[in-house]
């Protein structure tokens, strides 16, 4: 009797669907995904969208940061430059939303090449400071390239549209958001099964031994650099035709921040682990907001102080997963499975 | 005198003056970097904290502006202890990703906090300096300008007297130079961490209280931190009279991008000329002007 997931050889141990117990409640999951938004109300739906273009976002930077070790303060102007391409595209060249979305993916990526050049010869907080360096030249270009970007005033990007249907509900968008968060996690799952995704795990867990196996760093990192900005890219155009407008304000740096503290909370370096951490951060604001309602009356000035709230929680948020529970999430839900599966034995 | 060349020195000075901030903030940096090789995302903050216990020193308690400077010149001091004591220490052996996140959550939750106890106002900071500029051979210059590049200059003569002379100083030289040895021969390295996020709050207070005799009291002002990566880099991390150089040319760098290359490319160029010019040395020359390059052998 075989009572554990022992593996015999290697094409058991780089299998996507490790069981079919994983098998049978990804089939529930992907049921629930589709039944979710006929029965859902506007306002989950929303949420859910922003969880859908948190886990694209996340993603991406959990390549680059988790998996390649190279940190990024600068993951914003990613998505900016993803966002603004998608939108002056499909506002200025009429470039249908279908095209325009790879393009601000490729575009956010050639983007990601450049800033990987200095990191060639940088390692670890000097990439953090060139990578900060860089958000900050995107905020402030998009607020004073007036004549492309509308300056502070921002841009309407049109919703999708296919045929004579218009994508404008939240529940049509839902159905985009969730067939690209499909895309990427599949795809961000199979990176790690190839050549590529190997080579990146061994640059970040000592980039000398791993040039001197054959590892090409040059290429490797600016793979990184631009898979994960093409990831930037896609979640900021989702993000372009899903809001109303947008501005300069959507991607500060307290965004990249965000980014980071969803890839800290759910697990650096796991796949799982970002899409907890962005549903995580994600509806973080929106419970704080509810407490905040909670005790209106109580305090009635503590509404108007909501984004003082948010930041001191998220930087809490940061500094507690990091003291005491650094594997974050994803790390705490195997320990929890670990646990039980060998109750009540300790191992 | 040439007016263009009367311009030229007005830029300079008032880019002097904003650059020895930057310069007190980078040092911030490069004593907390060198000691105990954390990168301090929180210096901007810990320099705007500074700021506001002074501001409320003086606009609350009623207290003189010199006892208020050095209350919170010793108020932040202890916040700069109590800092290393809970979120520091805990990380210590953790790799660089941790510890630099934590210092960005300390810095985004510093923020957060001041907005929430002390609001969004703006405030003009009651300054100790008379209003009226001071005239340098044609030059004009305001009072608490020209007295902040004085500070900037004693506190470099401080700093480097302070390495040089005092016990403490050497100390934290030798941990910075060799941890393992420095311990061997007796030096507490915990009390030395500490020792330098006390100075390095300090020197941010430093900053702020001069920062805001210049501008406005407000949680915003914590962008400095954010201009003094480019000071703090460009003289190297590890150099502190190469952060004071730093800072003061990032400053008349920004003030001259201001002054000339605004008009030709459209407004912003200030605000990103310090950093483009950090892009191009750390892919010129990453370890700055005086910082020691790191060699790894396998």
């Amino acid at each position: 009797m075989i009572n554990g997931n022992f593996k015999t050889n290697y094409e058991d141990e780089i299998k996507i669907f490790q069981t079919t117990f994983v098998k049978f409640w990804l089939v529930i999951l992907f049921v629930g995904l589709i039944i979710f938004p006929l029965v859902a109300d506007r306002y989950f739906i929303y949420l859910c969208n922003l969880c859908g273009i948190a886990i694209i976002g996340a993603l991406g930077l959990n390549i680059l940061t988790g998996y390649t070790g190279q940190i990024s303060l600068g993951h914003a102007g990613f998505l900016a430059i993803g966002g603004y391409t998608s939108a002056i595209l499909s506002t200025k060249l009429g470039i249908p939303f279908w095209l325009a979305m790879p393009l601000s993916g490729i575009m956010a990526a050639m983007a990601g090449m450049i800033v990987a050049i200095p990191s060639l010869r940088l390692k670890g907080l000097y990439i953090a400071i060139t990578t900060f360096a860089f958000g900050f030249i995107v905020d402030h270009l998009i607020i004073h390239w007036e004549s492309m970007t509308n300056g502070p005033s921002g841009i309407t990007a049109p919703r999708p549209s296919l045929g004579v249907f218009v994508f404008d509900s939240d529940k049509s968008y839902y159905f985009i958001i969730i067939v690209m968060v499909i895309l990427a996690t599949g795809f961000a799952r199979n990176l790690f099964r190839s050549r590529v995704g190997r080579a990146l795990i061994a640059i970040r867990d000592r980039d000398i031994a791993a040039e001197i196996i054959g590892i090409n760093l040059t290429k490797y990192k600016i793979q990184a650099f631009s898979i994960s900005s093409f990831y930037a890219g896609i979640a900021g155009s989702l993000m372009a035709h899903y809001f109303d407008v947008i501005t300069f304000e959507n991607f500060t740096l307290m965004l990249s921040i965000q980014y980071l503290a969803m890839i800290i909370v759910g697990g650096v370096g796991s796949i799982l682990g970002s899409i907890y951490g962005a549903i995580f951060i994600t509806l973080l604001p929106e419970l704080i907001r509810l407490l905040t309602d909670l005790f209106r009356q109580e305090y009635p000035s503590l509404t108007t102080r909501f984004a003082d709230l948010k930041s001191v929680t998220f930087g809490l948020i940061i500094i507690i997963f990091l003291i005491f529970g650094p594997k974050g999430l994803y790390g705490v839900w195997r320990d929890i499975k670990v646990y039980w599966k060998n109750w009540p034995f300790t191992y | 005198m040439n007016e263009s060349i009367q311009t030229f020195l007005q830029l300079m000075l008032s880019g002097m003056s904003i650059g020895g901030v930057y310069a007190m903030v980078a040092l911030g940096f490069v004593l907390i970097y060198k000691a105990t090789g954390v990168f301090n995302f929180a210096q901007g903050e810990l320099m705007m904290v500074g700021a506001y216990f002074s501001f409320y020193l003086i606009t609350q308690y009623h207290l003189h502006f010199f006892q208020a400077f050095l209350l919170a010149l010793i108020i932040s001091a202890f916040l700069g202890i109590v800092v290393e004591f809970l979120i520091l220490k805990p990380m210590v052996g953790e790799p660089i990703f941790s510890v630099v996140m934590i210092t960005v959550g300390l810095a985004v939750m510093l923020k957060g906090t001041v907005s929430l106890v002390w609001g969004h106002d703006v405030h003009q900071f009651p300054s100790p300096f008379i209003s009226s500029p001071l005239s340098l051979g044609g030059v004009t210059i305001f009072r608490s300008s020209f007295w902040t590049i004085v500070a900037t200059f004693a506190l470099v003569v401080i700093f480097i007297l302070f390495f040089r002379v005092s016990k403490v100083g050497i100390a934290m030289r030798a941990v910075a130079n060799d941890q393992r040895a420095a311990q061997i021969i007796g030096i507490s390295i915990r009390k030395i961490f500490s020792i330098s996020w006390a100075i390095a709050a300090v020197v941010a207070t430093i900053g702020g209280f001069f920062f805001v005799n210049i501008f406005f009291v407000t949680p915003d002002i914590s962008y400095i931190g954010m201009k003094a990566f480019p000071a703090a880099v460009l003289g190297g991390m590890d150099s502190v009279p190469g952060a004071i150089i730093g800072g003061l040319i990032i400053g008349i760098i920004e003030n001259l991008a201001g002054g000339y290359l605004d008009k030709l490319l459209g407004g912003g160029i200030k605000e990103i000329s310090s950093f483009v010019v950090l892009i191009l040395i750390l892919m010129i020359k990453p370890y700055g002007l005086f910082g020691k390059e790191e060699i790894t052998r396998v």
